[in-house]
């Protein structure tokens, strides 16, 4: 018991201590500054653009940047339906996997697109090799874009009174090259040096020592897990993820890939404090941040030690706790960790099946990714930190009677309202969602795994991770036809590019303010008392949008069990 | 749209060669140091080639038990159940899991079943069981194979991985590494 959380305690300080000088790190390459890595680097960058003919001196303002976001992106989900839908015949297919049909491809190419690694197939039947390269290419390039959206607001923060915020696609060429892909290398070869394939060849044929003959399923296994990771991607080359035994063979892979997972999206908060040279407003934040991922991990903990009370009943001897949908190497604690540490950051990876677990544990990872503000996905976590921040100081600058101010910006009605849009789209979409749902029970209770208050939980749970840009599921849910591949699909637009352009543009409005500096009278965004404020107000959002429905779901769940 | 598409198109072209080739080469060319060059950890016995990582169905009395599984440990996919807490018909699967338990393990008390026994894991192939899970079956394997119960506790300490580095995570069994060296005594 003890070995198993000082196992997660480890986890949690090495990615502190990792983070904090590879902020400092990511905040110089955003700068411009010299890093020992440019020798490397530099060429590489310099060929890609003189291929693409991309002037990375011409700088953009906010709505070119947001511009060339999303045509870039619209790119990708073209040629991802494309690769999908023809898989069959194209090259490096063999297992002969067929393509998939034009609605699973939707919603794959989509998912993948917005970072969010829904996965309505499973990879070993699903995905020939091309398409699992092909995904892997968006694990790097959707993380990158997430991050350089941040790396914007980073810049607007900063500026006195400008419109000119950098070159887009200079900042993502950084974040995939310089930031993500020297940590994908050690990644992928510390996985493949602990039993993790990494191979073209298909599925090896073996017959187990009792005579049955079964097939071994192989791929570039490591390469891709490297990257799910470190870009909060989470899409599994295998259907159990990384519950799979090749994609996470041990408990040391399982410790490196929670570090992979976690480092950035802690990096970047302390980016921020470097960069804008407000290291204080960086603590407060990762401090907020981590209050209630705590708050979320330590029940998760007690309650699947716990065990399932049912079982429990049964009589047998149940003290390594709620073990269906989760590995003996891992353990209880470690899982219970991983599964909210995957919810509140958007990875959707997972190590254990969060269909199986106790009632009010799903509703933890639930409630992670409803509130949606602690660490995030790469970049993104920022930008939705960032609407809380704003609402926030709106709040505290009515309660004493100032005009809010953000860094000596003025904060005024346009930014106040683009904020609130964002704030409540989540709630709208998850909430419509799962009542659109719930409200042809003709289509949907079929796909429903369990019945009772459980099957609810499903249909709001797909919703939530879609929504939260997530991509876990309570995978019994059966998500592969039309009902659940294009409403999702719909769902992970919007809640994609909204709250990207949303912060963006609030970022990009207050650049262009006139420079009031600091007095005795503004608001101090850096103390403790505003850090409970913003923990307040994303209780308050949260509790009142999501109460209603969770008590139809985990929380009556879990009075029948009792 | 126009200024931006075709910068798009060509950014994504090069980045695609990058990041989806260059990177897989890497990666597969120093996999290929090392061991099994990149294919997984594979064990041999008796010329039959096993993966190590990947678990397998036993179910036999003469060998240790591995857990349930959703998937029967055929690899070609993976899963876990799926099932809630509250199923009333995973439910029963678990009981008539107890109760198959304890006929083929007569001299063993309901109380002293690990729970992991009776649940199926995350992958449907979970390699693993705890050291308490492989002592609950000795006296069924010791009676099946006529190997004395020191001589098979002996073995399952043999088989026992401690923690990572002593300190982290939970002690495991391999279920297949122990069969192995159960069929591996009678040589």
């Amino acid at each position: 018991m003890n070995t198993e959380l000082f196992g997660i305690i480890a986890m949690f300080t090495l990615t502190i201590a990792f983070a904090i000088p590879f902020g400092k790190y990511i905040a110089k390459v955003y700068a411009g500054e010299k890093t020992s890595f440019d020798p490397v680097f530099n060429p590489i960058e310099k060929l890609f653009f003189k291929i693409s003919g991309i002037d990375v001196k011409a700088e953009m303002n906010w709505k070119q940047h947001m511009f060339s976001l999303i045509t870039i992106n619209m790119v990708w989900f073209v040629l991802g339906m494309f690769v999908l839908m023809n898989q069959g015949w194209l090259p490096l297919n063999p297992d002969g996997n067929p393509g998939q049909t034009a609605d699973l491809a939707f919603n794959t190419s989509i998912s993948f697109v917005v970072n969010c690694n829904l996965q309505h197939y499973s990879g070993e039947s699903g995905l020939s090799y091309l398409s699992q390269l092909f995904l892997m290419f968006l694990h790097f390039v959707t993380a990158g874009t997430g991050m350089a959206a941040a790396a914007v607001l980073f810049m607007a923060l900063r500026e006195r009174t400008t419109d000119k915020l950098g070159n887009f696609y200079h900042f993502l060429v950084k974040s995939c090259l310089r930031i993500l892909l020297p940590l994908a290398i050690i990644v992928a070869i510390i996985l493949a040096f602990n039993g993790t394939p990494m191979t073209f060849e298909g599925k090896d044929m073996i017959v187990n020592m009792q005579g049955d003959t079964v097939q071994v399923s192989r791929g570039p296994v490591a390469a891709f897990v490297a990257i799910k990771h470190l870009g909060t991607n989470g899409g599994g080359f295998y259907g159990a993820n990384s519950a799979h035994p090749l994609e996470n063979p041990n408990y040391l892979t399982n410790t490196v890939e929670m570090i992979a997972q976690l480092i950035i999206p802690f990096a970047m908060i302390f980016a921020f404090g470097f960069f804008l040279k407000r290291r204080k407003m960086s603590w407060m934040i990762f401090g907020v941040m981590t209050i209630g991922f705590l708050l979320l991990t330590v029940p998760t903990i007690i309650w699947e030690n716990g065990g399932n009370h049912a079982i429990t009943a049964m009589g047998i001897d149940n003290s390594a706790g709620a073990m269906e949908g989760k590995e003996v190497r891992f353990g209880t604690t470690a899982s219970a960790f991983w599964s909210i540490a995957t919810t509140v950051i958007s990875t959707g990876s997972v190590n254990s099946m969060h269909d199986s677990y106790t009632p009010l544990s799903g509703m933890t990872q639930l409630l992670a990714m409803m509130t949606n503000a602690f660490y995030g996905g790469v970049g993104v976590g920022m930008l939705n930190f960032f609407v809380f921040i704003i609402l926030a100081v709106f709040i505290s600058g009515l309660m004493v009677g100032r005009t809010p101010e953000l860094m000596g910006k003025k904060i005024e009605a346009r930014e106040m309202k683009i904020a609130m849009i964002v704030a409540l789209l989540h709630p709208f979409l998850i909430l419509v969602g799962t009542a659109l749902a719930a409200a042809f029970p003709t289509i949907t209770s079929a796909t429903l795994a369990n019945p009772g208050f459980h099957g609810f939980t499903e249909m709001l749970y797909e919703y939530t991770s879609s929504s939260a840009n997530n991509g876990s599921g309570f995978e019994g849910l059966g998500d592969n036809n039309p009902w659940w591949n294009i409403t999702t699909g719909f769902v992970l637009i919007l809640s994609r590019y909204i709250p990207i352009i949303g912060p963006i543009a609030i970022a990009g409005l207050l650049a262009n303010k006139k420079f009031i500096p600091e007095s005795a009278g503004t608001l101090k965004t850096d103390s403790s008392t505003f850090g409970i404020m913003v923990l307040a107000v994303i209780v308050i959002i949260t509790a009142l949008s999501f109460f209603p429905a969770l008590t139809l779901g985990p929380i009556a769940e879990y009075f029948t069990l009792r | 749209m126009k200024t931006n598409l075709f910068p798009a198109i060509k950014l994504t072209s090069i980045t695609l060669v990058f990041f989806a080739g260059v990177y897989t080469i890497i990666i597969w060319g120093i996999a290929q140091l090392a061991p099994n060059h990149g294919n997984g950890e594979v064990v041999m016995q008796n010329g039959k080639k096993y993966y190590a990582n990947v678990g397998q169905t036993f179910t036999e009395d003469k060998y240790f038990n591995s857990r349930p599984s959703a998937v029967d440990y055929n690899a070609a996919g993976s899963g876990g159940s799926n099932k809630a807490p509250s199923n009333p018909e995973y439910l029963a699967t678990v009981q008539a899991r107890i109760d198959t338990f304890l006929v083929h393990n007569p001299e063993v008390k309901k109380q002293d079943i690990p729970v992991e026994l009776i649940t199926a894991s995350g992958s449907g192939l979970d390699p693993d069981i705890s050291p308490n899970a492989a002592l609950v079956q000795l006296k069924r394997v010791s009676k099946n194979r006529n190997i004395s119960n020191e001589k098979l506790q002996k073995l399952i300490e043999e088989n026992t991985e401690a923690p990572l580095l002593g300190l982290l995570g939970p002690a495991k069994v391999n279920v297949l590494k122990l069969n192995m060296a159960l069929d591996g005594l009678k040589n």
